[in-house]
């Protein structure tokens, strides 16, 4: 089992165990402080952005823009200002914190009466979702902050080493 | 954080408010028409507006003329009818007799309104559907209109399942689950009513779903044929000997041979735009969506019959002709869009002609007869994924558009940023009707003028949730706007006159025998156009941005032009952000003000007519 196939199966277990008792708290400071893999986390463990002056991206902000823009997107709208049907993120996600976002992702949100009729799917078993699911927090953190504007981010990081590997087999597909 | 808890709390209150909706509801009062008019009696009225494309035909073009280019700056606001929804509002309401008939995004509530007095609701029908459908409608939760025949109204619900109402009561006669939306499977299109028969297809091309069109019986909607777009030639109902393309028998498989092992299975071709149909051919005549996944590396081949016009014999399914627009679709330029059928004057000779306005930006002229291809003509210049259809009958590449690898995601492989192509992947034209006004010869066409970046990567497929692989960032067409209405000839190619719009024009248009054309924006403006000159006679802003289609009718003597606003839809997705151009530097992202500037949700339908009794 690789790490992000346990990923998933933390993810999911997270959604079902935390998703009732979890309360939506501020993800506090967003400074990052360890990379592994691509990734940075903050000094609470949750994975953060790392941008610097220039404008250069870290890599987790990169794919997460990626693959924000395609299961995301549809719904929430182009760099997570919402749409007509499904609310801003760049707003929500200052309110989130890593564990009830993927709590949300994970088991999905509903919210159908006289009024409106949103409903969020469960993301638990989508693989393009939950395979990138530290890279998408990571891009909608940095959105949220302010840290990161409109549009695709022209400069990033170099792809970390076996990166596509470890993706593509996370999806489970060749190329 | 506000905002989050209130949105938890009110799902928690939404899933106990469920439980007291649950059940059809059909609320009936006396209709005050005592006998209901066959198909054919209905349609053949113009006063009436009984096919969701006005005719067969689908040229949306009413001989109606009380309204006229000298009068139409006059027009009034008659009468108005909030739908209660605040979705995506495309589609159009049916006229019969004194009954109008209309329907909403999901819940999809239909209406039956008194004409006679005063538009008093005669009875309302709202479906019993899952929630759980809404996320799995790419786009908003759309419904492109009912349709009548034989006393009934014929429904298509979000959730795939199709329902004959009792026109009178809205009583439900029968209902036919056509397929799961638990893999993503679901209803958008307004259903065609041919006879004894009712066609209908299906949505889901972000999700893998195979797509099909299937004919039910209109007495109790029992499936008589169902014809797949992609598989073994008995799925797609294609006769290898007697199916014809470009004047050649398809031969065995050619489906099957043109993808990937079983990748056809979850390779979309969904079929959720319009039906056409020639009573003289017995022909039907639609076009299928795009191949899935949107990375097209990861699905090589033709991936037919995806992107493809397919003409079908109306009793048994069989295609007696198809033709692929599309080859390997890597844009998303869906085939769905309708298929006009005009008789052309080409070259001296009348042709029986089938036009078409494609995503992909080209206008096709076919023999719908024999699919013998006519002409080929970009309708917006900025298209520049290709710079034509090979037009040479002795080419190996006869009817194959020519393709600008620059401009073609997937052809420099994956994880590439693929800049610039023209048009967007919603399409120089999407699901928005065009008209055919026989007077002045020209199409009349509400277009996207919208440009993208496209970036595929390799995907997973799981049932039922989204099968996308690709980011796409779309952006305004070359001069900024984003809406194009055009008169055109697709004979020569030529642009007679344009209407810029700083949004996309998504509403669907409608000629008439007055000289006028119709046709609504994202803003909100219900437009009255001379057909002749492009001159604006009448610009009215409805209370929400128009994606719905104008039609017409005539009642106690008098024409009434009505649409449907409700902003949504895939321009619903760009509402609340705008678009930015990546292209134009710092400092000029944001700078085109986004939609939510002029217009906020609200589904209405807007009533017009003349002053005077």
């Amino acid at each position: 089992m690789n790490g992000r196939s346990r990923l998933i199966l933390i993810a999911i277990a997270l959604a079902i165990g935390g998703g009732i008792a979890a309360l939506a708290a501020a993800p506090g400071n967003p400074k990052p402080v360890k990379q592994s893999g691509g990734i940075w986390t903050d000094r609470q463990g949750a994975p953060t952005y790392k941008i610097s002056k220039d404008g250069t991206v870290d890599w987790g902000t990169f794919v997460g823009y990626l693959r924000y823009s395609d299961t995301c997107l549809r719904c929430h709208g182009p760099d997570g200002l919402g749409s007509s049907y499904a609310p801003d993120l760049v707003h929500a996600l200052k309110g989130i914190d890593y564990s009830q976002f993927i709590a949300d992702v994970a088991g999905g949100i509903k919210a159908v009466n006289s009024a409106q009729d949103l409903v969020m799917p469960s993301f638990g078993t989508d693989r393009n979702v939950m395979c990138f699911i530290q890279e998408i927090y990571v891009y909608l953190r940095a959105r949220s902050t302010g840290a990161l504007g409109r549009g695709r981010p022209e400069k990033r990081v170099a792809s970390p080493k076996g990166f596509n590997q470890s993706s593509y087999k996370c999806l489970g597909i060749s190329m | 954080m506000k905002r989050t808890r209130t949105w938890v709390a009110c799902a928690a209150l939404g899933a106990l408010a469920g439980a007291f909706v649950a059940g059809p509801t059909a609320r009936a009062q006396n209709a005050t028409s005592s006998s209901l008019p066959s198909l054919s009696k209905a349609a053949a009225s113009p006063d009436n507006w009984a096919i969701p494309a006005l005719n067969y035909a689908s040229t949306r073009y009413s001989p109606l003329n009380q309204i006229n280019a000298s009068n139409a700056s006059h027009l009034q606001v008659a009468w108005t009818f909030s739908t209660g929804v605040l979705r995506g509002h495309e589609g159009q309401p049916l006229v019969i007799g004194n009954v109008m008939y209309l329907v909403t995004p999901f819940p999809n509530t239909v209406y039956a309104l008194d004409l006679n007095n005063h538009e008093r609701i005669l009875w309302q029908y709202t479906p019993t559907q899952n929630p759980e459908v809404i996320p799995v409608m790419c786009c908003d939760t759309v419904n492109r209109g009912v349709a009548y025949g034989d006393g009934k109204i014929i429904l298509h619900q979000a959730d795939n399942t199709v329902v004959a109402l009792d026109a009178k009561t809205g009583k439900v006669d029968w209902t036919t689950a056509l397929a799961s939306y638990k893999v993503g499977a679901t209803g958008t299109e307004a259903p065609l009513v041919i006879g004894d028969k009712v066609i209908v297809g299906v949505s889901g091309g972000e999700f893998g779903v195979n797509g099909f069109v299937a004919a039910l019986s209109m007495t109790d909607g029992h499936i008589l044929w169902k014809a797949y777009s992609e598989g073994p030639d008995n799925m797609i109902l294609l006769n290898p000997k007697t199916t014809m393309s470009l004047g050649k028998p398809v031969g065995a498989d050619s489906s099957l041979k043109t993808w990937k092992g079983d990748q056809w299975k979850i390779g979309g071709g969904d079929t959720w735009g319009w039906y056409s149909y020639d009573p003289k051919l017995n022909l039907l005549y639609y076009g299928s969506g795009n191949p899935s996944t949107w990375n097209p590396v990861q699905r090589p081949g033709d991936n037919k019959w995806s992107m493809t016009i397919f003409a079908r014999d109306l009793n048994t399914g069989v295609a007696k002709w198809v033709y692929q627009m599309t080859p390997h679709d890597q844009w998303d330029y869906d085939g769905v869009n309708e298929m006009i059928l005009a008789d052309l004057t080409i070259n001296g000779q009348q042709v029986p002609a089938l036009v078409h306005f494609d995503r992909n930006g080209l206008a096709y002229v076919l023999n719908r007869a024999t699919g013998a291809l006519i002409a080929v003509h970009k309708y917006d210049p900025s298209v520049n994924w290709t710079t034509g259809v090979d037009m040479n009958p002795s080419s190996p590449n006869y009817g194959r558009p020519n393709v600008v690898a620059k401009y073609a995601p997937g052809s420099r492989g994956v994880n590439v940023n693929y800049k610039g192509i023209c048009p967007a992947a919603l399409g120089a034209k999407d699901e928005q009707p065009a008209s055919f006004d026989p007077q002045t010869g020209l199409f009349y066409v509400p277009t996207n003028h919208v440009c993208m970046d496209y970036e595929p990567y390799p995907v997973a497929y799981t049932a039922g949730q989204p099968y996308v692989g690709a980011t796409l960032s779309m952006f305004p067409g070359p001069g900024g706007y984003m809406g194009r209405f055009i008169a055109f000839n697709p004979v020569t190619g030529k642009t007679v006159w344009q209407i810029h719009d700083q949004f996309s024009d998504w509403g669907g248009a409608l000629t008439t025998a007055g000289g006028v054309v119709f046709y609504g924006t994202l803003k909100g403006y219900l437009r009255a156009v001379d057909a002749k000159t492009g001159k604006i006679l009448y610009n009215f802003k409805t209370p929400s941005g128009i994606i719905g289609n104008v039609m017409t009718y005539m009642h106690n003597g008098k024409q009434y032009i009505a649409v449907l606003s409700g902003v949504g839809g895939w321009a619903g997705i760009g509402l609340a952000a705008g678009l930015t151009d990546p292209h134009a530097g710092l400092g000029a992202v944001g700078g085109y003000a986004a939609l939510k500037n002029y217009t906020a949700l609200g589904g209405q339908l807007t009533v017009f007519a003349l002053p005077g009794s």
